[in-house]
């Protein structure tokens, strides 16, 4: 008996690292390729990815233990990019959602503010970047402007829609019961929109990421964004890939975070659809 | 108890215009249980809409308890055909009975107390803490009739509430409505198109007819209680109720009313 | 049919924020330099169509946008239809996608210029870097979505698998395709004016602006954004028109 389930085990591992193998064995040639293809090349706009690493290293990770191993350099470059990113990012969701909702759960009101809104999607944020640096200066005002900006859409439009079509059984039951504004907030209409407010949230985040590093490369004395255009002028190429890396790590982080969260926010979402 | 009093809709205007309703006078006293039935279609879902305050009706009026009824719905709960969409998925199924009774003013613990309560009489008490969308579309009505009852309204409505369940289901469903019904001495106003059910579930049957829907006549249901699935319906009071109910959902067919 | 009362309230919504902008630069409620009255911005905006100079920099920015976007659909279609069909490289090739789409593409501007010296180039090629993934991801996901029903109809027919493929498989992906280069046109247009603003340029709406902020011409930079915002309206208006017509089958067919 035990032999037979311990075989299971052992059976079910190596199918389970089977199916991880199948999924990331690419990875580990095409970075050796990089690796090699560089090494050959020998060019100077593309350093090996092992030079890439050190100088990231040497950059930003090498502080002491109790910075958790970041170094100055780091601290001044991440934090306020990342102050920027979160600030914006969470400006931008509030005013998004509560806009989204007055729009969605009123006819009249949406009446009169769509084609606004329609045309406020249009424009592409960046353009707006040479007005907010004349209107706010250089500086973290600007970008959080700008991020805020360009970060809002997905948010509004989906919360727009999601809170207009709120069931309509679940409306009325609501109503029958006679629960609060408040209470027919916060308990029916938004958790009913909540998966598509989530669903803009999330595109919202990594828009947030390109417009950081927009306002960054254009108007700003710090930040991810001021190290790559530093870099590039000081010829640091190694440096420079070293930060388009940084980026590509915090996008991905972001959306995995991102997604962990939704999981186990919308998890009755997910389950309900998966039984009926 | 409930008074309506001329109660006519019409959706929409103009050449679109549909009546929907068209002049209905309905009393249900207080303890009483009023089964409504109709052709399908017939406009006995916007009479439970417009009492519930769901929507404003064209003409009319309707007073619960001798106050009128207008945009805030009365002191009443409602139990809804399509108990998936009634019920919120993304609250537990305690969470779901707890939340109307906020508005009743009552602690965390009290409603917690209350929910528990409700959910044991309706024989759920394990499913609190599980998800609608986990349970059977009998349970999940169960659930719906719970939430109803720990509301303690003055009035409670039913929309075809057993219209999705299967035949079996439905025959518990109808013996559990009339066992609370009669422990909390409620009064229930029951919309349904079955004429078998609205025999052996009410005191007093109102039949509408086709839309614009207007009262075609009553009949008081005469049946000894307690109610049994088989005894009951095989008892000659019943076979004949159920064919006068029957005679009047059909005449009204042939020969609409005329025009007022 | 579009009910009466929508235009008229849509309208009085942008009459009253209008004048309300106007009435803040008129009254010095809002420094009259910082942010002109809508009326100067409104007359700069119809003064710019008639402004060689302008109409230059909207063409450059059309030009690079158009030639990226295409360049992208060229790249992403063929290779989302390859790894759409074959699920083992899908599956190995998407960690990398996974973690190279998170880049963004302005990112790589630094880099660019420094590879490519063609001012165009640079911008094109950041513009295709980012233009890609949408286009990738929908091609990809689209032929995964393909019903097997309507495949295994053809196969029985003794349809080989390259021509099941032109038939069903690439057809009835082709709405997911469309869908994910109208958000390519999107994020281009954004990267387009994004690498305007961060390398200049000869040309382009975003080098447009620069030289307009450089002196101080608010209503200019208003203006012109003005425009980008109708050449966004008009791209993406056009783009659901090609969608609706060339697939009604899909909208009919699932109700959307």
């Amino acid at each position: 008996m035990t032999t037979t389930v311990e075989g299971q085990t052992t059976r079910g591992m190596r199918a389970g690292l089977l199916a991880v193998l199948a999924r990331v064995w690419l990875v580990p040639i095409a970075v050796a390729a990089w690796e090699l293809g560089t090494r050959q090349a020998g060019s100077t706009y593309f350093p090996p990815p092992s030079q890439i690493l050190a100088r990231m290293y040497e950059l930003w990770f090498s502080g002491p233990a109790a910075h958790l191993f970041l170094t100055d350099g780091a601290l001044g470059d991440f934090l306020p990019s990342l102050a920027r990113l979160f600030g914006g990012w969470a400006l931008a969701c509030v005013l998004g959602i509560g806009l989204g909702v007055a729009l969605g759960r009123s006819r009249k009101l949406s009446g009169y503010i769509d084609p606004l809104v329609e045309f406020g999607r249009a424009i592409p944020p960046p353009t707006l970047i040479p007005l907010f640096i004349i209107l706010f200066k250089m500086g973290t005002q600007m970008q959080v402007a700008t991020i805020v900006y360009g970060v809002i859409w997905p948010i509004l439009i989906n919360t727009i829609d999601g809170a207009r079509h709120v069931d309509r059984v679940h409306a009325d039951t609501a109503q029958a019961f006679g629960l609060g504004r408040a209470q027919r907030l916060f308990r029916i209409i938004l958790p009913a929109a909540g998966p598509k407010i989530f669903a803009g949230v999330r595109l919202s985040l990594s828009l947030a990421v390109i417009l950081m590093v927009v306002s960054e490369l254009v108007g700003s004395t710090n930040g991810i964004g001021y190290q790559l255009m530093f870099t590039q002028q000081n010829f640091d190429l190694s440096g420079m890939w070293g930060a388009i890396v940084l980026l590509g790590v915090l996008g991905f982080v972001l959306n995995a975070s991102f997604l962990v969260v939704e999981r186990r926010v919308l998890s009755w979402h997910r389950r309900a659809r998966q039984t009926t | 108890m409930l008074d309506v009093v001329n109660l006519s809709h019409t959706y929409g205007e103009g050449p679109n215009a549909h009546q929907a309703l068209g002049g209905i006078d309905l009393k249900v006293a207080e303890g009483e249980m009023v089964c409504v039935v109709g052709p399908s279609g017939c406009g006995k879902s916007t009479l439970l809409r417009s009492i519930a305050g769901l929507i404003r009706p064209t003409e009319g009026q309707i007073r619960i308890r001798e106050t009128t009824v207008a945009d805030t719905p009365g002191d009443l709960a409602v139990v809804f055909q399509d108990y998936s969409r009634s019920l919120f998925p993304w609250m537990s199924v305690g969470d779901n009975v707890a939340l109307p009774l906020r508005r009743r003013g009552k602690d965390r613990t009290a409603r917690r107390a209350a929910a528990a309560e409700a959910l044991e009489e309706v024989g759920l008490a394990a499913a609190s803490s599980k998800f609608p969308w986990e349970l059977s579309g009998g349970m999940q009505q169960r659930v719906a009739i719970a939430r109803a009852l720990a509301y303690r309204p003055s009035l409670l409505l039913m929309d075809e509430p057993f219209g999705s369940v299967d035949a079996q289901t439905r025959e518990d469903l109808e013996d559990l409505v009339l066992k609370v019904r009669e422990h909390h001495r409620m009064t229930v106003l029951l919309i349904t198109h079955d004429i078998d059910e609205s025999v052996y579930v009410g005191d007093r049957v109102v039949v509408l007819t086709r839309s614009p829907a207007r009262v075609a006549g009553e009949l008081s249901v005469d049946l000894p209680f307690p109610r049994d699935q088989i005894a009951t319906r095989e008892l000659p009071a019943f076979v004949h109720l159920r064919a006068e109910v029957g005679r009047l959902v059909r005449a009204k067919k042939e020969s609409p009313p005329v025009q007022v | 049919m579009i009910d009466r009362r929508v235009v008229v309230r849509g309208a009085a919504g942008a009459a009253v924020l209008l004048i309300a902008a106007e009435l803040a630069g008129r009254s010095g409620l809002i420094d009259p330099v910082l942010l002109p009255p809508m009326s100067t911005v409104l007359a700069g905006a119809a003064g710019l169509l008639a402004d060689p100079e302008f109409l230059t920099d909207l063409w450059g920015t059309v030009i690079v946008w158009a030639t990226g976007l295409l360049t992208a659909i060229v790249i992403a279609v063929p290779l989302g239809v390859l790894l759409g069909t074959l699920p083992r490289a899908e599956l190995a090739a998407r960690p990398l996608v996974e973690f190279m789409r998170p880049i963004p593409s302005v990112a790589l501007l630094p880099l660019v210029t420094l590879l490519i010296p063609y001012d165009h180039g640079v911008k094109i090629t950041v513009i295709v870097y980012a233009a890609v993934w949408p286009v990738l991801i929908n091609t990809m996901y689209g032929l995964r979505d393909v019903d097997p029903v309507a495949k295994e109809t053809l196969r029985s027919f003794g349809f080989g698998r390259l021509a099941v493929l032109a038939r069903v498989s690439v057809p009835s992906a082709a709405p997911f395709v469309l869908t994910g280069v109208r958000l390519a046109a999107a994020t281009g247009l954004i990267v387009a004016i994004s690498a305007e603003l961060v390398a200049g340029g000869t040309d382009g709406i975003g080098a447009f602006m620069i030289r307009a902020g450089s002196g101080y011409r608010t209503d200019l930079i208003l203006a012109a954004t003005l425009w980008a915002g109708i050449l966004g309206l008009l791209a993406n208006m056009l783009l659901v028109r090609v969608q609706r017509w060339a697939f009604r089958w899909h909208t009919e067919r699932t109700g959307a």
